[in-house]
């Protein structure tokens, strides 16, 4: 009836609550929708990367193979763990923003953030590798081991370059997130009533982690699987 | 009981219980309104406002719009008198006046970017969807205004990244000259303007991707009360579906874009070939990669793409139909049907544009196969549309003839697709003028004009008041005319084969000669025909604004929201003085029994008892 027209039985207004939202339930759901939304862009976006990865792992079997032996299986299996545990540390984030528990929220944030920074830096010591190996596509690229096939591993260092810079692209504007989400629960905006943009950062940050669970065996573990 | 005894607020009757909740959200919303003032720079230039925003997008849009169609009268005018001089060229590039190879491809190229993506889409989208679906829903904003605002910004740095490449590169190469779908490798190693396209490319991409998640979550999550699935005008049905499509084609061009990007910067050859040889010498790049894979990624988007052009268009034309037949949309639930499958099926025909890249006939076989299909939904809208009309008395007026144009236009764009979509057939069409022909007819007359039968309706809400009659006719009569005469003969010149890449017009190719200067100086008199006909239009639009008839708040006697429920001309945050109520469907339109020929869907049902509802303030006529 006319309850809903006119703003329920609301006393007092939530401070972030929109003006153009009914109640806070509505606006989580719409932020949370918002961003699953936005996931599914993410998805075609790296589906579309991915894809094309997959057309030339299919031409260039043997130098995807090699290109793969290029890499560091330690390090990545290093970063992926680092980001799992940041997984956990960031939903752990979310719960105790639920809860209401300053202290912890910080904890748990800062926690994802340092581990987020030691992705990146463990990437970084990588990429510096790569660069002084001349395993860097274009007119720097010097890696003769294979004569016939240096210039497929060069494509497959384009993959390398190209999509693990996106998704490092993705993991420092995560990183930009969590140092405002930090501010944030350090002035104390969240609790059990209002947690939305904590749980929104989570389902990014989640997504990201999930991008390099896809990355690390395609770019890096190739290499044992035989093909006919 | 206390709380039972009426009160009168106005010139209504309420429960006093009610008025006391009235009263303290009033307070509530003087003391928010209180809070923010707004400047210019927030309520004109960064407005959050979805009202604000479409304006602004409609406007940018149109300028988009007119500068597209400036570019292809310097075309056309070379196409018609090759190799004479003209003065507009002149002054475009400051040479002779004639149009070099060159920058012909630039002009083709900047007209299908710039018509594409900076015009209709944002048209269709940017400014119908965010002006009308919040209203027609009952929804007070975006569910993400500040989302909304970015979704602008994106867009016009990417418009004006566009433009700076037209005019800032001419001693560099020029702007973008591989078409509007920069096939790789001539994308790859063309001069520095590709860059800039792939960028603004980037930013328009952006900005329709943060509007498509914005409309999605705003018709899933703020629907006015009683606003079912069921009741949705079909317009917001049509901009649903096109959100998806944006929202899903769209990410694949972007990597696709980004790289092409890196191919063009990083030296990567993600779209390059080994061996490529340009000007007599091997080029020097990582190679092994596959120019077809660029087409893949690129026509993933641009085929839901042209859905996403024709979509919004049905749904506009569909609200004025219903509207000026007085009836009910015929088939109304078939229409939402085939809508969701349109969408649907629209992700899996692309390769229907790559039939002649060798890509094997049983690929061939499967996407000739879907694209038959697709058009069936295509063919369920426009019929219903079409039978609607049936028995209906129609009102002609300037918006409901370019809705009624809308239809055998857009008929004779889909039907001459038909020979496209067959591989066989598509052999000897491929690249001739046949295809430019056949889309346009789609785009055209087809979503143009019915992106001006939404200007036409839907002006008066905007302004308060109506754009000039007359000279819409004249307006519209002139551009129907005309923009058939640029049209109808590229079938014929198609057909005799006639290459659609010429910059002379096909006058060199002994084959292509006769069909060609037979026809296109008449095409090209009909383009600048087509560009004076828009002149009453351009007129009529800054003059109303200012001086037009002064309406009252639902000129059409229309039964959606946002001519029953707000205020109108609606200005500043907010959009109903009392959030609506939703009874019934949008199209009851000269239900038997009823006094009046329409019943708003704000209208309860006789026999259940209307919710307290404060009417809005009429508007002084």
């Amino acid at each position: 009836m006319s309850d809903m027209a006119l703003g329920n039985e609301h006393h007092h207004h939530h401070p972030f609550l929109q003006h153009h939202f009914e109640d806070l339930g509505q606006q989580h759901e719409a932020s949370t929708l918002g961003m699953w939304m936005f996931l599914c862009t993410e998805i075609l976006f790296f589906g579309g990367v991915l894809c094309a990865y997959w057309v030339y792992r299919v031409m260039y079997p043997e130098a995807w193979a090699v290109g793969a032996h290029l890499q560091q299986t330690g390090w990545g299996a290093t970063n992926t763990i680092v980001l799992i545990v940041s997984s956990l540390t960031m939903a752990l984030a979310v719960r105790a923003a639920q809860l209401g528990k300053r202290g912890q929220q910080l904890g748990f944030l800062f926690a994802t953030l340092i581990f987020g920074t030691a992705f990146l830096v463990v990437k970084g010591i990588e990429y510096h590798r790569h660069w002084e190996e001349g395993l860097f596509p274009g007119s720097h690229f010097h890696w003769h081991e294979h004569p016939e096939l240096a210039q497929k591993v060069q494509l497959f260092m384009c993959f390398y370059w190209g999509m693990t810079g996106l998704h490092a692209l993705h993991m420092i504007i995560g990183a930009g997130l969590l140092l405002w989400i930090m501010w944030r629960a350090y002035k104390n905006h969240f609790g059990p009533e209002y947690y939305a943009p904590v749980e929104v950062m989570g389902l990014y940050w989640h997504f990201v982690d999930i991008v390099w669970i896809f990355l690390f065996p395609f770019l890096y573990l190739i290499h044992e699987v035989h093909h006919g | 009981m206390a709380q039972k005894r009426q009160v009168r607020v106005g010139s209504q009757w309420m429960y006093a219980r009610d008025a006391e909740k009235a009263l303290s959200e009033a307070l509530r919303v003087m003391k928010e309104e209180e809070g923010h003032h707004e400047s210019f720079i927030t309520k004109y230039v960064f407005s959050q406002d979805h009202k604000w925003i479409g304006v602004q997008y409609g406007v940018t849009a149109l300028c988009f719009l007119l500068f597209g169609f400036f570019l292809m009268i310097m075309m056309r005018l070379q196409l018609g008198w090759p190799g004479e001089p003209f003065w507009v060229i002149k002054m475009f590039f400051h040479g002779d006046g004639k149009l070099l190879p060159e920058q012909y491809n630039q002009l083709g190229a900047m007209h299908g970017t710039i018509m594409v993506f900076l015009a209709i889409v944002p048209l269709a989208v940017g400014a119908f969807g965010n002006y009308v679906v919040p209203l027609q829903i009952g929804a007070p904003d975006m569910a993400f205004p500040k989302l909304n605002m970015a979704s602008y910004w994106c867009y016009l740095p990417g418009g004006l990244v566009m433009l700076a490449s037209m005019f800032l590169l001419q001693t560099k190469g020029g702007a973008a000259q591989s078409g509007w779908t920069s096939y790789p490798p001539l994308s790859d190693i063309a001069s520095q303007g590709q860059t800039w396209w792939l960028v603004g490319m980037i930013f328009l991409i952006t900005s329709s991707l943060l509007g498509s998640v914005n409309f999605i979550v705003t018709i899933i999550q703020l629907r006015a009360k009683g606003m079912t699935w069921d009741r949705l005008p079909f317009f917001v049905w049509a901009q649903f579906v096109t959100s998806f499509l944006l929202l899903l084609a769209f990410p694949p061009l972007e990597a696709a874009g980004v790289l092409q990007l890196m191919d063009r910067v990083a030296g990567t050859s993600f779209f390059l070939p080994s061996g490529l040889v340009v000007s007599g010498e091997v080029l020097k790049n990582a190679g092994g990669g596959n120019p077809l894979l660029w087409q893949h990624l690129f026509w993933f988007l641009a085929h839901p793409e042209v859905y996403v052009l024709i979509l919004p268009a049905m749904g506009i034309v569909a609200e004025i139909i219903a509207n000026n037949t007085r009836k009910s949309l015929w088939g109304y639930r078939s229409m939402v049907g085939a809508s969701i499958f349109l969408g649907f099926m629209s992700f899996i025909v692309w390769a229907h544009h790559m039939f002649m890249t060798g890509m094997g006939q049983a690929l061939s076989a499967f996407f000739q196969t879907t694209t038959m299909i697709i058009s069936i939904p295509s063919v369920i809208i426009l019929s219903a549309l079409f039978i609607t009309l049936w028995g209906g008395s129609i009102r002609f007026n300037v918006p409901m003839l370019f809705a009624l144009a809308f239809l055998p236009m857009f008929g004779i764009g889909g039907l001459t697709g038909l020979p496209l979509g067959l591989a066989t057939t598509d052999i000897h069409l491929h690249d001739t003028y046949y295809v430019i022909g056949h889309f346009h007819y789609v785009v055209a007359p087809g979503t143009i004009f019915a992106m001006f039968a939404g200007i036409y309706y839907w002006f008066p809400k905007v302004t308060g008041r109506m754009l000039n009659e007359k000279l819409g006719k004249l307006h519209f009569w002139s551009s129907f005319v005309f923009i058939n005469g640029i049209f109808m003969p590229m079938f014929y010149q198609g057909l005799a084969g006639v290459s659609r890449r010429l910059y002379d017009g096909g006058i060199q190719y002994a084959h292509a000669k006769e069909a060609a200067s037979a026809t296109n100086p008449f095409m090209s008199a009909c383009a600048v025909g087509l560009f004076l006909s828009q002149l009453p239009f351009i007129y009529n639009f800054f003059t109303s604004i200012k001086w037009g008839e002064r309406v009252g708040a639902n000129p059409w006697q229309a039964n959606t929201l946002e001519w029953v429920a707000t205020t109108s001309p609606p200005l500043g945050h907010g959009n109903f003085t009392t959030v609506p109520v939703v009874y019934r469907g949008p199209y009851d339109y000269s239900l038997p029994g009823s006094a009046d020929d329409y019943l708003p869907q704000t209208t309860p049902e006789p026999g259940t008892v209307a919710a307290p509802v404060i009417a809005p303030a009429p508007v002084v006529a």
